[in-house]
């Protein structure tokens, strides 16, 4: 059974009205359990509007969700899966351990198993000597990895993620996208990562799912294989090379419109 | 030991604007505008306020009043905490006790004083009616545009981490309006105080027990300028002592903990 399965979904926005947008038509997509999706394509495609309606943050205009064999609305209350996105949504009244510990409160983790897990992720996202600040006292890259703490404080077994490592430095990237594949190694994490950078998608990725924008779609889904993740030489190696042109070829190749790529960087 | 001085630092400029009253107003009684039957000295109402704390009145009139006043408020944060949560939050209520919150917050609420005599008599039914008729609806429409003012980020947090109805209240709606809910409680507090003056102004007999309007109406039936004076200064106090010790602590720690900037 597949952990997210999403079928001829459509999402308008202003439905008849002046300002009615296309945003996704008839998108189907099944990701399996452990798998790690990238969503690639440019701004304004829909990849953001794809992962909140299987986050059941939008409801969908047509078409059918089903996320861990529930209704997406379930799952959402059940807590099934964790999220980060591109703004980090803290909130602003609790320190960064606090916000972090939000996720496990609600599941009635005790404060002892809270705080211990909330330290590991700290170490995780290299932040442990700002526990007890407020969120607005971080920079938006240290924000933003509190976000993906929080996210993954409950080891959910699907993690949704929008551009979450957008506002930081390379290195950290690097870092962190490390990190995400030991921890979705180590713990059969479903994974739907949506990113406008196409070595990003390939490092990461099973598979890399192509989108256009005006509607949005799905024009292409490109497998990626690079077995054994998750080390240093894997950017040097001619598959990832390979993965990344037949990326940037299915992206050429949907801009019906002639501007292709618009906003999808090749760093 | 830093609080008691930045206490004394908040309360230097403030001693010093009373002072500059005491002087300007002393000045008036020696060029002897008015004779002290209308306009007394500041040894006079001095000397007022010394009698009725001799009496044992100062201190009952004070907690008369006070206790009334906070309990009051207190029972208008009861109700209209759920009330102004509701009409935020569904719309059908909204759309219909939106615009009756408004109009009673523009209606002063000692209009109501002589209805409310006739049907309660001069009871404290009568001053808590007032109380609530004047904080109720500022509090419930402080609280409604806090919660309006919440980020869309904030609200998208909140549903992703499964977060809804009541429990979202506790964790995520109040806290994140609690900058615009804290304004209301201080205007509430306000308004709850100034009904009630007015309520023991209006209504001073009967068994109420007598509070600091009484003191005022006292004066007036005996001309004794002193007095209300002295009235006057004590309801000042009280209001002060409640902003002072009640709301400006709170609002510093509420601010300076969100990274808001504290006046
Ligand atoms: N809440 C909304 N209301 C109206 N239009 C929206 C809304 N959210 C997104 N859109 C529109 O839907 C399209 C897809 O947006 P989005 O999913 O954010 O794109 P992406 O994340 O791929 O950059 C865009 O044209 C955007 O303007
Ligand atoms: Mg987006």
């Amino acid at each position: 059974m597949s952990t997210v399965s999403v079928s001829n979904l459509s999402k308008i926005f202003n439905e008849g009205k002046a300002n009615q947008v296309g945003a996704l038509v008839d998108v189907s997509l099944s990701i399996e359990k452990g798998e790690f999706v990238s969503l690639i394509g440019p701004s304004g495609c829909g990849k953001s509007t794809l992962l909140r309606l299987i986050a059941n943050l939008l409801e969908p205009t047509s078409g059918d969700i089903v996320v861990a064999g529930k209704s997406a609305k379930q799952s959402r209350l059940d807590q099934d899966y964790g999220m980060a996105f591109q703004q980090a949504g803290l909130f602003d009244w609790r320190t960064v351990t606090k916000n972090i510990e939000l996720p496990l409160e609600l599941k009635g983790w005790d404060k002892t198993k809270r705080e211990a897990r909330s330290r590991e992720m700290l170490d995780l996202v290299k932040l442990p000597e700002f526990a007890d600040h407020f969120p607005w006292q971080l920079s938006g890259g240290m924000q933003q990895r509190v976000a993906i703490a929080r996210a993954l404080a409950a080891h959910p077994p699907l993690l949704l993620m929008d551009e979450p490592f957008g506002a930081l430095d390379e290195m950290t990237r690097e870092h962190m996208q490390a990190e995400l594949l030991s921890i979705c190694a180590a713990t059969g994490t479903t994974v739907v990562f949506v990113t406008h950078s196409i070595p990003e998608a390939v490092y990461l990725s099973n598979r890399v799912v192509v989108m256009s924008p005006r509607p949005g779609r799905i024009t292409k889904i490109v497998d990626v294989n690079l077995d054994g993740h998750c080390n240093e030489t894997t950017r040097e190696r001619p598959e990832f090379f390979a993965a990344i042109t037949a990326v940037r070829e299915a992206l050429r190749a949907s801009g019906s419109h002639g501007h292709t790529g618009v906003g999808v960087e090749d760093r | 030991m830093s609080r008691l001085r930045s206490f004394a630092a908040a309360a230097k400029p403030f001693a010093l604007g009373m002072g500059a009253v005491v002087i300007v107003w002393q000045a008036i009684v020696w060029s002897k505008v008015k004779p002290t039957s209308q306009i007394p000295s500041p040894a006079m109402v001095a000397d007022a306020l010394g009698g009725l704390w001799s009496d044992g009145v100062l201190l009952s009139s004070v907690w008369n009043s006070l206790h009334r006043g906070v309990l009051g408020f207190l029972m208008s944060i009861l109700i209209a905490t759920p009330l102004g949560l509701a009409v935020a939050m569904v719309r059908g209520v909204r759309s219909f006790v939106r615009p009756v919150l408004s109009a009673l917050q523009q209606l002063p609420s000692v209009s109501w004083v002589p209805i409310s005599i006739v049907l309660f008599g001069t009871t404290s039914t009568t001053v808590y009616a007032i109380i609530l008729l004047g904080a109720v609806p500022s509090i419930a429409n402080s609280l409604v545009s806090g919660v309006d003012l919440i980020p869309p980020t904030q609200w998208r947090a909140a549903s992703m981490l499964g977060l809804g109805g009541l429990r979202s209240v506790r964790r995520v709606v109040l806290p994140a309006a609690m900058p615009g809910y804290l304004t209301g409680l201080e205007q509430g507090w306000a308004f709850a105080w100034r009904s009630l003056m007015a309520a023991e102004l209006i209504a001073s007999t009967g068994d109420l027990g007598s509070g600091l309007g009484n003191i005022l109406t006292v004066g007036r039936n005996s001309q004794d300028m002193s007095l209300m004076l002295a009235g006057v200064a004590l309801v000042l106090a009280c209001g002060l002592l409640v902003e002072k010790a009640g709301f400006s602590p709170l609002r510093r720690r509420v601010l300076s903990s969100r990274g808001l900037a504290v006046v």
